[in-house]
């Protein structure tokens, strides 16, 4: 048993010690980091008895010690010796739950959340509730905020004097007198409520809950719509209108942008929250009101919702609604004057189709679409293309080719390089849709442009691109339409656009197939070898290391192995280095 | 006083900001405005006689009334509407601001309401959302407050009348309460830096003139920082409160009370920490320096708060530490000097080796600093072991060979100051660097032992430590 319980000499407690107050951060930083290991050298019975109370004494330090520390002891309940002995961890996470840093605090909370469901309900009473009480009644806000995150971990497994004892201090600590006590205690209410009767929860939590509702700073306010959520849940059907709903409308017309903000942010939430009645009577006019908020943050989080909230509407009435309501408030938002608002409707619009059907999508969605593709800002005309698959499920996307094109051309020439980027991303989508002949009419010749644009990651992308289309389009495709003009780069002048050439090469060897692989392009990279660059011989060695699988055996021995040789000698120590890789990685040694 | 003096001052202090704002000239709209917007209709007002032009003894309603007028708030992001009547606002207000100035017996107890009303009317609103999700005092251009014309006016106005020779705080406490100045304070958080400076004289004269909310004040004020060090690192008005507070603190009374203290602990010393801390170090070093001045044997728990928060990576900040500690060092007592000169010179010496050469530089100005140099000198036996080795060291490796020099007269400075333990600690150096590496290795050997003795158990029991 001594043996294994650590051993004395070996790990005295001082030098252990000695390290957690190494005098430099970083080690000390290291040590608590480790802290289990030291613990299993101390045994469990010296670790209760010696380092904890080491630990708890020396809380001062850093504030990034104390994190580890924090996150460590979540950790230790077979450290101290089991369930029966979790208990001794309770006096430093307290210490800790009372620090003035926010991580810190979090993370012991977190910790004793966790050490929490260890404690037998016996225990729970004895050590942990006592914890919560004394943090709940805590002179500097700190403990207090602290305490607001253990409620609900113990109310459940507690006899019913001791809840009504931490009902009662929950209450206290939403009206107290710091505003971070009660934010914290309000960002808890929903998960305080989850595990209340409901008769309290009628009772109590929907009082503390109007209180917070109305309290005066916004920032406590918007907390308290958060809580709406799970509150309504919770309650039934019948009393939601008298206990919820007066709140709520309050909310969403709070003289505050940042309630309505978190209103219009948490709308799908609450509308699942409320159920189709409440929906149609109360939040349709609400959501309308939303739309069209004086504030463009509050426009911009309810336009990111119109999807979701159109596609949840009861059924029998859904589209009536959408129609007359909703509708009327979208077609302004397309004109809106701030370029947020109209990108974040333009990233759901074309849900709506699916909901409206073809014939509603064809007369009154359409035009939406189109005036949003011509968007003075490129972020909207993306978003529009990056969901027209939405749309070629209804009514396919030939609709729109008249309007898509100039977006896309306009957008494949944006200044903008993330933007270039984008558009390219979302081509083999469209080119999937539109088809072959559409694409080498209009769109082939972009996608040959981006590879010489001078950014990198375009003509990074743009390879990429190529290689997607021949896997959609086929090799045959491919030997026609991209082969020859990638294979003439080669004699380029600049030097970056024949390195390209190698690029695509290593991008569609596998696609386009044996034959093309060994007849048409591998003459051009060999060719390349000579290359006056350093640059452009040593992505020939990458290059043919990349096709080589692609070719047959006598095409690698007479053609490839030569060159490659040859480069192994080069006077540049990075051809050297990539051609001997090359040979090795082929086994043509 | 006419409107164009009035506003060209602070037009001037906007181009103050104008730095970045030439490279987003173009795309940037400046203006904003969260006022509710009364939608749709037109407002009337019915204009009234000026009041040089209506008998003394009627001044005083005709005063009211005009009040009532100017609680009309003007929807200013819409630039085409109601032009006359704004315009009538604007001079309405203009007159109510010289009214107070100059008119004598106009104070009557009922309109401290009226004025109180129409100034909340005017002023307290939500502010707008920020123009950029991630506002950037130092880079960004501040939005400017649309209604401005209306409101500078409305500030004015406010000032007046709180310095009014008239004015009595007893019947203006029932208007001027807590909520009013919670309110107040929140709009410190206005992106415009004029409203900002209205809104400091305002707080300025309240808590002058009402000694029941100074209490208050202080607590929110604390709360206000407290959030933005520990929830939202965001909030506009910073400077201009601590501003405020260093007047404040120059103006307790000793022995300062638990509370203040708890003030320059809990709540000042963690300010430093946070992100933007370029934008009002100078206002909070000046508050921490106002406290060590009132109460010298605070030094210490502000100096070890300083050690604790010091900057790790953010050079800029480390530099601006450097530089509070200097003003403290200036007005340190010696005797608190020596409370604290082993961490704070344990830190000295880490900042004198660093890489960055500002951050070097600065710390060795210290030596420049004839007072700072008498501290040092009294103290040799204890600070030159402390220091010895980096100087050293640096005077063989650094990089920049101004931080060489400087390096050189240091070492130069402390071989005269104390010449037998400079020779002591250069004989030793080596063997003490020697040292150093064993007992590192020591801790290696250490830490190797106990992570094969987890192993083992590991191994042995499947994770599972045995009791």
């Amino acid at each position: 048993m001594a043996g294994a319980d650590g051993d004395d000499s070996l790990y005295p407690i001082a030098v252990l010690i000695d390290e957690l107050r190494n005098e430099d951060v970083q080690l000390r930083l290291n040590s608590i980091k480790k802290l289990s290991t030291i613990a299993l050298a101390l045994g469990v019975e010296r670790t209760r008895t010696e380092l904890l109370p080491f630990l708890t004494d020396t809380i001062y330090d850093e504030d990034e010690v104390l994190l580890a520390l924090a996150e460590q002891l979540g950790n230790f309940t077979m450290l101290v010796g089991g369930p029966e002995y979790v208990h001794c961890l309770l006096p430093p996470l307290e210490s800790l739950a009372t620090v003035e840093e926010t991580v810190v605090r979090d993370k012991a909370v977190e910790s004793l959340r966790k050490i929490s469901q260890e404690h037998s309900p016996v225990d729970l009473e004895v050590h942990f509730e006592p914890l919560v009480k004394r943090l709940a009644s805590g002179d500097w806000f700190t403990s207090r905020t602290s305490a607001c995150g253990l409620f609900s971990v113990c109310y459940p497994r507690v006899s019913s004097t001791v809840k009504a004892e931490i009902r009662q201090h929950f209450r206290t600590l939403c009206a107290d007198d710091t505003p971070m006590v009660r934010r914290a205690a309000a960002s808890k209410l929903g998960e305080f409520s989850k595990v209340l009767e409901l008769d309290y929860l009628k009772s109590d939590i929907i009082s503390l809950f109007t209180a917070l509702a109305s309290d005066e700073q916004d920032s406590v306010r918007l907390l308290a719509v958060e809580a709406c959520v799970s509150i309504a849940t919770l309650l039934p059907q019948e009393d939601l209108e008298t206990l919820v709903m007066p709140t709520l409308r309050q909310a969403a017309e709070d003289k505050s942008w940042r309630v309505r903000y978190m209103v219009a942010d948490k709308f799908s939430e609450l509308q699942k929250a409320v159920g189709p009645e409440i929906t149609k009577n109360d939040l349709v006019p609400a959501f309308q009101n939303l739309l069209k908020d004086c504030e463009a943050e509050v426009r911009a989080a309810a336009a990111n919702k119109v999807k979701e909230f159109c596609e949840n509407l009861p059924e029998d009435s859904r589209e009536q609604i959408i129609m007359t309501h909703i509708l009327p408030c979208v077609k302004e938002l397309v004109s809106d004057t701030n370029q947020h608002v109209k990108s974040a409707l333009a990233s759901v619009i074309m849900g709506l189709s699916t909901i409206l059907g073809k014939d509603n999508t064809i007369e009154h969605l359409l035009p939406l679409f189109l005036a949003q593709l011509k968007d003075e800002c490129p972020e909207v005309r993306l978003n529009i293309i990056s969901n027209l698959d939405c749309v070629n499920e209804v009514i396919g996307i030939r609709q729109l080719s008249q309007s898509l094109l100039p977006a896309i051309v306009e957008l494949a020439e944006d200044a903008k390089w993330r933007v270039r980027l984008a558009i390219i991303e979302y081509m083999p989508l469209l080119a999937g849709q539109l088809g072959v002949e559409f694409f080498d009419e209009k769109l082939n010749t972009l996608c040959m442009a981006w590879l010489i644009d001078h950014v990198y990651a375009i003509r990074e992308a743009a390879t990429c691109n190529l290689m997607k289309l021949v896997e959609k389009f086929g090799a045959e495709w491919a030997q026609n339409t991209i082969v020859p003009k990638v294979l003439g780069m080669a004699n380029d002048p600049n030097y970056l656009h024949r390195m390209t050439t190698l690029f695509c090469i290593n991008a569609l060897s596998e696609a386009c197939g044996q034959d093309i692989t060994t007849k048409q392009m591998l003459p051009v990279v060999l060719k390349m070898s000579t290359d006056q660059v350093a640059n452009v011989r040593f992505n020939v060695a990458k290059s043919l290391q990349k096709i080589g699988p692609v070719l047959d055996s006598n095409a690698l021995q007479t053609e490839v192995k030569p060159v490659l040789e040859k480069l192994a000698t080069d006077t540049d120590m990075d051809v050297k280095y990539f051609a001997q890789e090359a040979i090795s990685v082929l086994a043509l040694a | 006083m006419s409107s164009a003096a009035t506003t060209s001052p602070s037009v001037d202090k906007v181009d103050g900001f104008s730095r970045k704002s030439v490279r987003k000239a173009k795309q940037k709209r400046s203006q904003s405005s969260s006022q509710f917007r009364s939608q749709g209709k037109p407002i009337e007002l019915t204009p009234l006689p000026l009041l040089k032009d209506v008998p003394a003894p009627e001044q005083p309603e005709l005063f009211l009334k005009k009040l009532q007028q100017c609680c009309t708030v003007f929807d200013f992001m819409d630039t085409l509407s109601d032009l006359k009547m704004k315009e009538y606002k604007r001079s309405t207000l203009n007159e109510l601001v010289d009214y107070v100035t100059v008119s004598r017996g106009y104070l009557t107890e009922q309109a401290y309401p009226d004025v109180v009303k129409m100034v909340s009317h005017n002023i307290f609103r939500t502010l707008p959302p920020s123009d950029s999700n991630e506002f950037d005092p130092e880079e960004d251009e501040p939005t400017l407050e649309a209604s401005w014309p209306h409101l500078q006016l409305v500030y004015e106005f406010f000032i007046r009348f709180l310095e009014s020779q008239e004015f009595q705080p007893s019947i203006a406490k029932k208007y001027i309460d807590q909520k009013f100045v919670l309110q107040l304070l929140e709009l410190f958080d206005s992106e415009d830096p004029r409203e900002r400076d209205y809104l400091k004289t305002v707080l300025h004269r309240i808590y002058g003139k009402f000694l029941g909310l100074r209490a208050f004040i202080r607590k929110q004020i604390n709360n206000i920082f407290l959030r933005f060090v520990y929830e939202t690192e965001h909030f506009n008005g910073v400077a201009e409160l601590l501003e405020i507070l260093g007047s404040i603190i120059n103006g307790f009374a000793l022995p300062l009370k638990a509370e203040h203290k708890q003030f320059l602990v809990k709540v000042l010393i963690p300010l430093h920490t946070v992100r933007s801390l370029s934008l009002f170090h100078a206002q909070l070093a000046y508050c921490i320096v106002q406290f060590l001045e009132k109460d010298p044997t605070l030094t210490e728990p502000v100096i070890r708060g300083l050690l604790k928060f010091w900057p790790k990576t953010c050079s800029q900040k480390e530099v601006m530490f450097l530089g509070e500690l200097e003003e403290i060092l200036d007005v340190i007592e010696p005797t608190q000097f020596v409370k604290i000169q082993e961490p704070l010179f344990k830190q000295i010496s880490r900042c004198v080796s660093s890489p960055h050469f500002q951050v070097a530089e600065r710390a060795l100005y210290y030596w420049n600093n004839e007072y700072i140099m008498s501290l040092i000198e009294e103290n040799s036996s204890v600070i030159l072991p402390i220091m010895f080795a980096s100087l050293y060291r640096i005077s063989k490796e650094h990089w920049n060979p101004a931080i060489v020099a400087l390096v050189y007269n240091v070492l130069k400075a402390f071989m005269e100051m104390n010449s037998t333990l400079f020779d002591e600690l250069t004989a030793t150096y080596k063997s003490d660097r020697q040292r150093e590496k064993k007992k590192e290795k020591e801790r290696e050997e250490l830490w190797k032992k106990l992570e094969d003795l987890e192993l083992k158990r590991g191994l042995r029991s499947d994770g599972i430590i045995p009791t």
